[in-house]
């Protein structure tokens, strides 16, 4: 006994034991939580922790008294301000049997706070307390703390053991009125939930509570259902449903009639028969209640159950319009466009019906509001109208804030994306909107351009012209050039233009796109690929210069018919030609060289080593044009043809997409072993051999985003080179009047365009388009162009959305299908528990032993017979529906009978009625509705 | 059903939390931190409800605390709302116009209260006055027991002198 001197040493295994000095002079909790809130904000940890060794030594106290209060401060500062508290579940399991309710209620509470399912190892040690807690014989308190441990922490052994002692407390001969019964049922719940093996045991306890004159028992067992049904497979429940639809019927509750709602939503896809007769009382509850929670819940019962019952889904529709209507309540307006996103494009009408309020949703002060009509949006597109939507939300993007610029822009480029492309009829269109997105001021998605730019260009032949020119628009702008998320689309754009160069007008003017000056503020791999891209496009211009003076002379000797072929691609080629005869020395002793010039000694290698090609191109061009003033009879220099063939056969080889599997149709070599062990071989690797290899592998590096490291350096020639280079594209820059100081005054990139009127956005949103949003057939004027797709690998990876259901969840369902159709128990149980709960009687079990088992012969006779007397019912019951529409009827009845038909191992076991009114019925009916249903 | 139930100040201060399901601690102060981030920077007007890792979670501010429950994307959000304000209404009769010190300093009392309004996540108890009938019940049950052990050790320390 070392009394309580050190509270230094807090570890739990070296701490003394409590003396009697603890115990006097204990802070309580509140004293605990003054010192906390009186202490400066740097010392709560030092605080924290002192507290904690404190609690240590008086929770090993053997005063009760000091133990629950030390237990009560750790239960505050392990709920409050996140301690571990598991370390002390013993000592709460120590408190838990103590007969004083204040020690009790402090002690179950502590529990229920810290007990984890899984991780508290003395967990089974509470299953005897809890049991004597449980026993009638205790006090009502007692039992209900009890019962909500049990419900927060029950692990499957702790239910396996303690589901017998809820039965008492479940049933209906405990005091009527009891506040344990629907306690018990919650508890119940979490108990089956965590161990299906007790689904025989408590399930029919459970549906009894579904008849008892107690709502808070009927609503603790319609909402132990509720979860059971939505967390699993619902079809074990559907027997239950004629239970349900009583009590829909009876209780005037708005929290009872929520759940069964939810219920429902989940059983009437199940059963045809049960969505028609769901529709009368929904429309009731749609058109009278004047709680906004349980229209919300019919309109999505509606939905997302019944939306072949058009009475209903209109209804529903109509409600859906006010709440977006309603200006002042944001949540209804969330709700609706929540609503209306359940709705499948079958009832595409509904959103077009508020197609105003959607769009206008797309300015809603509130991000939640916004996205969620963003995703309402992106689920009506289809191919005739993914025009009109995506430039209406690529204008949008311009004009909102940047994070939700980002949303908008990112819905459109993977909605467009889909399935390679399949939305995207017209791929120039489609190409310049890429165009416009990457002029966004607010995006950051250029990774994403980057890939789509390369992708289509590779894939779609027919778009590269359209993509050349939008490149050319991009790379010719130097504004673009300073902001770093555009750079990964600049480097798209200058491979593209480099890869397709044929398709330009004017490849010199790409030339000088790609050399000018503040192309230093570039990243050093994307300026390689610029380099890369001139290089492609003086090689393309120097063959065609040669093509060019071959045909001429040709033509000059009078071959005439050849040089006047005039197709659109020779007449530029020629004026490509003729601009190089004129300009190339010049451009290329000036710009050409000087900027490339420096670059030659760039420390990136990549920039580096392209640079030095370029160079050596030049150079070599340089010659030839001296070869050519010097004489006219070069083109048979042997020289010269080499070069152009080296050249052509350099980049003449098409690019295309590499496909995912491709590595698994290359045969392996003989003689080698592919389960070698590599292991030795380890060290070899770098981090980028092991890099994920990304779907689709172009001949393109990786770019990475960095600094120019030799911006600062060339910052003196290139104001020169600057100036000049203004003076050229005048266009393109502020006017030069302006102080030669401010020359890297650019601009700012993407200067947002704003329009006057930022006030009325929502006007502006809602004129920008007046389309539909609804498909209808548009004729287009020209065909889609080809898509290369390679196989099944490709571009299915975007669609990770395969549901895996829980095992666990399985498992219960199959649990309570066996607990309810009795399978391995008394042949009788299902019938048991199905009829008894439908009349709202309590039957004795035996009396049931007798009934007789239906063979399996007679399934197919029953079958038929049961189809008839179903439409027959249907005929007294639903008169007026069936006038309404027979046809449909009839479908109904196929419908039924291939339901009745899948499910026909419940026909297996199922049984004639046991008692008096099942003579009057006598054809063996489908199992899974009661008859009164039809 | 509900997850868990978190009580916030506008300070980003946890009041109170309840975990309906298995939560481990590190978890726990993970997602306090996640949600206090997301809702205490949302402004005024805006709707109810954050989307959060396929959950979602309702949220009301009363005064200066904000009161968050934690749903499946199928439950009820204006449902939710309505247990909040139930919640929050049963407080305000039991301390009479309950203030956030009233909770700082009877954090049991206010976890009985709310232990007796949702069970397992589930809603058990609509009615206020039930719920207040049975809060007062236990109290007075509480109450006689610490009057019996105080009178007892009274009495010993009385003999004892």
């Amino acid at each position: 006994m070392a009394g309580g001197s050190s509270s230094s040493s807090s570890s739990f295994s070296t701490a003394p034991a409590p003396s009697l000095v603890d115990s006097l002079f204990q802070r309580s909790l509140d004293d605990l939580i003054k010192a906390l809130r009186s202490q400066p904000a740097g010392a709560e940890p030092s605080l924290l922790s002192r507290a904690v060794a404190e609690i240590r030594r008086e929770i090993r106290s053997p005063d009760p008294d000091t133990k629950a209060v030390a237990l009560q401060k750790l239960t505050y500062l392990s709920s409050l301000h996140g301690l571990d508290a598991s370390w002390a579940a013993f000592h709460a399991l120590e408190l838990l049997p103590s007969p004083s309710p204040l020690h009790k209620r402090l002690a179950y509470v502590a529990a229920s706070l810290s007990f984890h399912p899984s991780t508290t190892d003395v967990l089974p040690l509470s299953t005897h307390q809890l049991r004597k807690d449980l026993s009638p014989s205790s006090p009502p308190p007692f039992s209900s703390l009890a019962l909500h441990l049990l419900s927060l922490s029950a692990s499957p052994d702790l239910a396996l053991h303690l589901a017998p002692d809820l039965l008492p407390l479940l049933s209906p001969r405990s005091s009527p009125s009891s506040p344990l019964r629907p306690k018990a049922a919650a508890a119940a719940l979490r108990t089956l939930s965590v161990c299906p093996d007790v689904a025989p045991l408590l399930f029919k306890p459970l549906v009894d509570c579904l008849s008892s004159p107690d709502l808070r028992v009927v609503s603790a067992a319609v909402g132990a259902f509720a979860e059971l049904a939505s967390s699993g497979d619902p079809t074990p429940y559907l027997p239950l449903a004629p239970e349900f639809y009583r009590v829909l019927a009876e209780s005037g509750s708005n929290w009872i009639l929520i759940k069964l709602l939810k219920i429902f939503t989940r059983l009437a896809p199940l059963e045809p028969r049960l969505a028609a007769r769901l529709v009368d009382p929904l429309c009731d509850l749609l058109r009278r209640s004047s709680a906004q929670s349980l229209v919300f819940e019919c309109v999505r019962t509606v939905f997302s159950g019944l939306p072949d019952h058009d009475r209903a889904v209109r209804l529903a529709v109509d409600k859906v319009r006010e709440f977006l209507a309603s200006a002042d309540d944001p949540n209804l307006r969330y709700l609706g466009l929540r609503a209306l996103s359940m709705l499948g494009p079958r009832h595409s009408w509904a959103v077009e019906e508020s197609r105003e309020a959607v769009i206008r949703s797309l300015a809603d002060p509130d991000p939640n509001i916004r996205r969620e009509a963003l995703h309402l949006i992106m689920v009506m597109v289809f191919d005739s109208n993914v025009v009109e939507i995506s430039v209406l939300l690529v204008n949008y993007a311009m004009k909102s804030d940047p994070i939700f610029a980002n949303e908008l822009l990112d819905a459109v480029l993977t909605t467009c994306r889909r399935n390679v492309y399949e939305l995207i009829v017209d791929f120039d269109w489609y190409v310049s909107l890429l165009g416009e997105m990457a002029r966004n001021p607010h995006c950051t998605r250029g990774e994403e351009i980057e890939r789509q730019i390369v992708d289509i260009g590779l894939r779609v032949r027919d778009a590269r012209p359209e993509l050349v020119r939008v490149a050319r628009g991009l790379l010719i702008d130097p504004a673009l050039l300073g902001n770093p998320f555009l750079c990964r689309i600049l480097s798209a754009a200058a491979w593209v233009s480099g890869e397709y160069v044929e398709f330009s007008r004017n490849p010199l003017e790409l030339v000088e796109a790609l050399l000018q000056p503040r192309t230093s503020l570039l990243p050093p791999l994307v300026r390689a690929v610029y380099i890369q891209a001139v290089f492609k496009v003086l090689a393309f211009c120097f063959s065609t210069y040669i093509d060019q003076l071959e045909i001429s002379q040709l033509s000059s000797l009078g071959n005439s018919t050849t040089g006047g072929a005039s197709s659109i691609v020779e007449s530029n080629t020629a004026a490509a030609a003729s601009c190089i005869a004129d300009g190339i020395a010049g451009m290329e002793s000036t710009d050409g060289i000087a900027t490339v010039g420096p670059l030659s000694e760039n420390d990136e290698v990549e920039v580096h080593g392209r640079a030095r090609n370029l160079l050596g191109l030049i150079h070599m061009l340089r010659e030839i044009l001296t070869w050519k003033t010097e004489e006219q009879g070069f083109i048979k220099d042997n020289r010269i043809g080499e070069i152009v063939n080296l050249l052509q056969s350099m980049f003449s080889e098409e690019l295309g997409p590499v496909s995912v599997n491709a590595q698994n149709r290359v045969p392996v070599p003989e003689g080698l072993v592919l389960e070698e062990n590599l292991a030795d071989l380890a060290w070899t690797l770098t981090e980028d051999d092991t890099a994920p290899s990304m779907s689709i592998s172009f001949s393109l590096r990786s770019h990475q985003h960095g600094k120019t490291k030799d911006a600062a350096a060339s910052s003196v020639r290139s104001a020169s080179l600057l100036a000049e280079h203004r003076k050229r594209h005048g266009l393109y820059y502020l006017p030069t009047e302006k102080d030669e100081t401010e020359s890297n005054d650019y601009p700012r990139a993407n200067d947002p365009l704003l329009p006057a009127s930022q006030g009325d956005v929502p006007e502006d949103l809602v004129k920008l388009t007046k389309q539909s949003l609804i498909p209808r057939k548009v004729k287009h004027t020209k065909p889609r162009p080809v898509v290369i797709k390679l196989d099944e690998g490709d571009g299915v990876s975007t669609f990770p959305s395969t549901t895996v259901k829980e095992s666990k969840d399985d498992l219960l369902s199959g649990a309570i299908h066996d607990a309810l159709l009795g399978e391995g128990k008394p042949s009788s149980s299902q019938k048991r528990y199905s009829d008894k709960s439908s009349r709202g009687r309590v039957k004795d079990i035996a009396d049931t032993g007798e009934s007789v088992s239906q063979s399996k012969e007679n399934l197919e006779s029953g079958n038929r017979e049961h189809r008839s007397s179903g439409s027959k019912s249907k005929h007294r019951g639903h008169g007026k529906e069936r006038h309404r529409s027979p046809q449909k009827n009839e479908e109904k009845e196929e419908k039924n009978h291939r339901n009745s038909a899948r499910s026909s191992h419940h026909h297996e076991r199922h049984k004639h009625r046991p008692r008096g009114e099942a003579l009057l019925n006598v054809a063996p009916r489908a199992p899974v509705i009661q008859h009164f249903l039809l | 059903m509900i997850h868990f139930v978190v009580l916030i100040s506008r300070q980003g201060k946890v009041r109170l939390t309840k975990w309906y399901s298995p939560y481990s601690q590190k978890e726990r102060t993970k997602v306090i931190r996640e949600l206090s981030g997301m809702i205490l920077a949302r402004g005024p007007k805006l709707c109810n409800f954050v989307e959060w890792k396929g959950y979602k979670v309702v949220y009301r501010r009363y005064a200066s605390l904000y009161f968050c429950m934690c749903i499946d994307a199928d439950d009820n959000e204006l449902e939710i709302l309505e247990i909040i304000h139930h919640f929050v209404e049963i407080l305000d009769r039991y301390f009479g116009s309950v203030c956030e010190l009233d909770l700082i300093f009877n954090f049991h009392k206010a976890y009985y209260i709310l232990d007796e309004i949702l069970i397992a996540g589930e809603l058990q108890e609509p009615s206020k006055k039930t719920v207040a009938r049975l809060i007062a019940a236990q109290d007075a049950l509480v109450e006689t027991a610490k009057e019996q052990a105080s009178s007892i050790s009274n009495m010993i320390a009385q003999a004892t002198k």
